[in-house]
């Protein structure tokens, strides 16, 4: 299977967008493309496992190569292993389900669509980079997309939080400019190439300073403490779509840099911040938690569990056990599911009663039975209930926590576990609220979720499902992947 | 005689657009619009001349050089002159004085043309003159409006001052090693501290021609007072122009001293984005606007040159500067028709533009990202190259600093593009009349910022220039 294509029908979709004429062509326009994305992504996982069943061992699979910019040793070098394809169908599955959710986007209709399929268009070139310049290039072109999306379909304080995410983001990027410029130089290979910076040993100088720029940089991404604060105000303030791809997709793009560029490449480095990352990552998990229990505004309970979640996610790669690190990714395409439907289900309600102030609802399920399933749904998977994704993602990287033996490792791992009781606060109060209890004068004449959105809560909640039920799909597809990091990191110890 | 002739080809043919500019004249009796047909088609000409029959040589005892490399970088220079022609039809049509406006233009770039060739101090000298005092009196153009006047006025007592310093600076290394060529002076170098005082003199004079802090304090003013025209020929061939004949000079003459004008460079750099960048983010007007954030844009392009290495310093130098022609001319071209057409130069009064002009909010959007350096613009890769050539040196601390400094100006670029796509107004500025030159121009720089980047044999081809 050739992985251009994961570019060029995006690319497609967002032409065939512009050229459209009418909102409704634009939207089916959108819908097929996005359609067409996961149907691509599950022929791609087909492929994959087909290819492992024939034997095929290599690392990455589907390898391509062209060249590009050869004097500076750039190539579009692409290939995906487990853990790029797990997050490429996370990406697929919120593409489709932001596209739907989008369908009554009155306000500039082409330029929304095509900025969302730009989006998604960055994420997967960035998820099958293995090239560390396209990686970078793919990472910093959704800069402008997410810009634009927020300052212009945004609600609140839109402009300053657009900004402040731009500008955040940018910083990250930097600092992995940096990183990148570092490895390409101290290398002593002057290449971008990932897969052949790993087959070298990068000297441990420059890993102790190159891993920090590269985790930190890719950690503002993914929210590490303490750069997470772009996250509420742009998640808050950004559209329906917006927020489910940025926490959905964006977000991710951090967290899997930090896996497979910095964890990755620089070994010795890990090694050595591990127990910085694992700090800081438990205090995001905290701070996140109980930074939520204050919110009474639902886009912000949400966004700030994010920090919470996606502290997780840093966590388990810190601990660097085989295990954890396999919870980690888990966690990430459970996050993703989850916090895109989440968000979504928020805009929904938010399109009709016109508050997400949670004290000013109430009793919505008599109203509005679907969204406030979907909403139960989503909050109880949350706060880690078996069966749900949440749970999965969340467990094994506890059990991978607590592999690590001493005290330090064990502590941390047990300040995490606090949080889920925090998470089962601030979630059971404010999905209670909004939900249940008498309904709210002038909610009566509310309506339930449309087709459009019945689909898109349904397809995030069968990837929800998927995973809950049947974690060992998820756990094959990552374990290789992961097994490659653990390699390197175990052959330094 | 006929090897002459295809060494000096782009020389000699700006020289007879000049002449046939002057009998035109002399001539009258042809209108403004025939005429800028006639020098865009002669412009187009050369343009294209210039990529056939390049090799090395030298002419008149090693006083002109010529190479592939410069000859490419003639063209570039020559290109932004077509564009300028291009984008700023409307304003040439309308001005009284067309042929002599062209004239003095066209001898400015035939300056440049010889810096760029020039291969003794004597020869640069002259070239860099006439690449100057033509552009003050093109600082003058808009003879109606008192700032023009005071614009030439800055311009050429600052340019006298900078011209007063390199002579001073060439003077004192002839006396130290009695040559002014090229070729010669570097086997002559030997870092002593007479040597260091003139490499000193010869870098502020490039440093106020090139606007580094702390030479830049006649930038701001001069573009804003200047028309359009004239700001953006001093900001893009102007600029691009110095940098290239600056990194040649370096790289060829003062190679053995580079431990001294590495750290020069080094520090002015850091200060010369910082204080662009802190300036920028106040700006009101647009042109000023556009002048500190290109005085910060220089600060990246000493970046690369203190790569010293000219593999990768000249390439990716050259590079940059065709990728900023496209993108600060789009800028300036797209204030231009806005200013030309209600007036307005503030920032603020772009507010709500695209709702009434989304062609030149795209283009202006896409320039602005280009000059912040996101991709897929050409800006990236022209950035992301000019710091992995200074990464080379492995200064990180350098680096590092340029790297968030670009976050700086992401933050002003932004500042613009959130006035046009943001930003409620209730009187935006009107539909703008577009002339179709000028709207040719920007689609011509439109596909060049994204086409420049992407496309990556461009930047091959100017690495193979090299060999």
């Amino acid at each position: 299977m050739n992985l251009l294509l994961l570019l060029l029908v995006p690319l497609l979709t967002a032409l065939a967008v512009l050229v459209m004429q009418n909102k409704q062509q634009i939207r089916w326009a959108a819908f097929i493309g996005a359609s067409a994305q996961l149907a691509l992504a599950f022929g791609l996982y087909a492929a994959y496992q087909s290819a492992r069943h024939a034997g095929q061992t290599a690392a990455f699979v589907f390898e391509k190569k062209y060249n590009w910019f050869p004097d500076w040793n750039i190539s579009l070098h692409f290939g995906v292993d487990g853990i790029a394809i797990a997050m490429i169908l996370l990406t697929a599955f919120v593409v489709v389900a932001g596209v739907l959710v989008s369908w009554n986007v009155e306000k500039m209709t082409k330029e929304f669509y095509f900025l969302l399929i730009l989006l998604s268009f960055g994420a997967y070139g960035f998820f099958i980079s293995l090239d560390l310049f396209i990686l970078f290039f793919f990472l910093e072109i959704a800069v402008i997309p997410k810009y634009l999306l927020i300052g212009i379909w945004g609600s609140g304080k839109k402009e300053y939080a657009a900004n402040k995410l731009a500008l955040m983001l940018m910083g990250g990027s930097a600092l992995v400019l940096v990183g990148l410029l570092g490895t390409y130089f101290g290398g002593t290979g002057k290449t971008f190439d990932l897969l052949q910076l790993s087959s070298i040993h990068i000297p441990v100088a420059t890993q102790m300073i190159c891993f920090p720029l590269l985790f930190v940089g890719f950690g503002v991404f993914t929210a590490l403490f303490p750069f997470h604060t772009w996250v509420p105000d742009g998640h808050s303030s950004a559209p329906t779509a917006g927020s489910m791809f940025l926490a959905g997709i964006s977000m991710k793009l951090g967290g899997y840099g930090c896996l497979r560029v910095a964890t990755y490449m620089m070994p010795e480095g890990a090694k050595e911040y591990a127990n910085v990352i694992i700090v800081l990552s438990s205090i995001a998990i905290l701070y996140g938690a109980f930074a939520t229990m204050m919110q009474k505004d639902l886009k912000y309970i949400n966004a700030y569990s994010s920090v919470s979640h996606c502290g997780f996610v840093l966590l388990g790669i810190g601990m660097l056990t085989k295990t954890a690190m396999t919870g980690a990714v888990m966690q990430m395409v459970s996050h993703g599911l989850m916090t895109a439907l989440f968000f979504a289900v928020i805009g929904m309600i938010y399109e009709r009663t016109h508050t997400r102030q949670v004290n000013e609802m109430g009793g919505l399920l008599k109203v509005m039975p679907f969204i406030s399933t979907v909403l139960f749904i989503v909050g109880l998977c949350s706060l880690g209930l078996p069966g749900l994704s949440g749970f999965v993602a969340e467990m094994t990287v506890f059990v991978g926590s607590w592999q690590n033996a001493d005290a330090f490792h064990r502590i941390a791992t047990i300040a995490a576990c606090m949080s889920i009781v925090v998470t089962a606060v601030y979630i059971l109060r404010a999905v209670g609220q909004t939900a249940m209890g008498p309904l709210k004068a002038g909610y009566s004449n509310l309506t339930d979720a449309k087709w459009n959105e019945k689909l898109a809560a349904i397809i995030l909640i069968v990837g929800i499902l998927i995973i809950g039920i049947a974690p060992f799909l998820l756990n094959d597809l990552i374990k290789p992947g992961t097994e490659i990091i653990m390699q390197k990191i175990q052959a330094v110890r | 005689m006929s090897e002459l002739i295809t060494i000096l080809k782009s020389e000699l043919t700006i020289t007879a657009i000049i002449f046939i500019l002057l009998f035109i004249k002399l001539g009258k009796g042809i209108n403004n619009g025939t005429l800028l047909g006639i020098i865009q088609l002669l412009l187009l000409v050369n343009f294209i001349a210039g990529f056939f029959m390049n090799y090395e040589a030298s002419a008149f005892d090693t006083m002109y050089q010529t190479s592939p490399m410069i000859a490419f970088q003639k063209s570039i220079l020559n290109l932004g002159v077509y564009l300028i022609s291009l984008l700023f039809a409307d304003w040439f049509k309308k001005t009284e004085h067309l042929a002599e406006f062209f004239i003095l233009m066209l001898s400015a770039l035939l300056g440049m043309f010889l810096l760029l060739s020039s291969g003794n101090f004597l020869m640069f000298y002259l070239s860099l003159e006439l690449a100057t005092i033509p552009v003050a009196a093109l600082a003058n153009f808009d003879l109606q409006k008192k700032v023009s006047s005071e614009a030439a006025m800055k311009m050429i007592l600052s340019s006298a001052f900078s011209s007063g310093i390199l002579l001073f600076g060439i003077s004192i290394l002839y006396g130290v090693t009695g040559t002014i060529s090229f070729a010669e002076l570097p086997a002559l170098l030997n870092g002593s501290t007479i040597q260091i005082l003139a490499l000193v003199f010869l870098f502020s004079a490039f440093a106020f021609k090139l606007s580094i802090v702390p030479f830049h304090l006649w930038t701001a003013d001069v573009y804003e007072g200047s028309p359009f025209a004239v700001t953006s020929f001093l900001s893009v061939i102007s600029k691009g122009a110095i940098a290239f004949v600056f990194v040649s000079t370096l790289y060829r003459v003062f190679e053995p001293m580079h431990v001294v004008w590495y750290n020069m460079l080094m520090v002015l750099s850091v200060i010369t984005m910082i204080v662009g960048n802190l300036f920028a983010l106040r700006q009101q007007n647009i042109k000023r606007f556009l002048a500190f954030s290109s005085i910060a844009q220089v600060g990246f392009i000493l970046v690369a040159i203190s790569s010293n290495s000219v593999t990768q310093g000249i390439p990716s130098v050259v590079y940059f500067v065709l990728i900023y022609v496209f993108s600060n001319l789009a800028a300036f071209g797209v204030a231009a028709t806005l200013a030309a057409h209600s007036g307005k130069e503030k920032i603020d009064d772009y507010k709500g533009l695209y709702q009434t002009n989304p062609f030149l909010s795209w283009i202006l959007a896409l320039a602005l990202f280009s000059l912040a350096g996101i991709p897929p613009t050409a800006g990236f890769f022209g950035k992301l190259f000019l710091l992995t050539a200074g990464a080379s040196q492995a200064n990180y601390a350098f680096i590092t600093i340029a790297a968030l400094n670009m976050i700086v100006s992401l933050y002003y670029y932004l500042r613009v593009v959130r006035s046009v796509f943001m930003d409620k107004n209730d009187n935006p500025i009107s539909k703008a009349v577009i002339d179709p030159f000028t709207k040719f121009g920007l689609i011509i720089c439109g596909v060049g910022i994204v086409c420049t980047g992407l496309v990556s044999w461009i930047y091959d081809y100017i690495v193979s220039l090299l060999n």
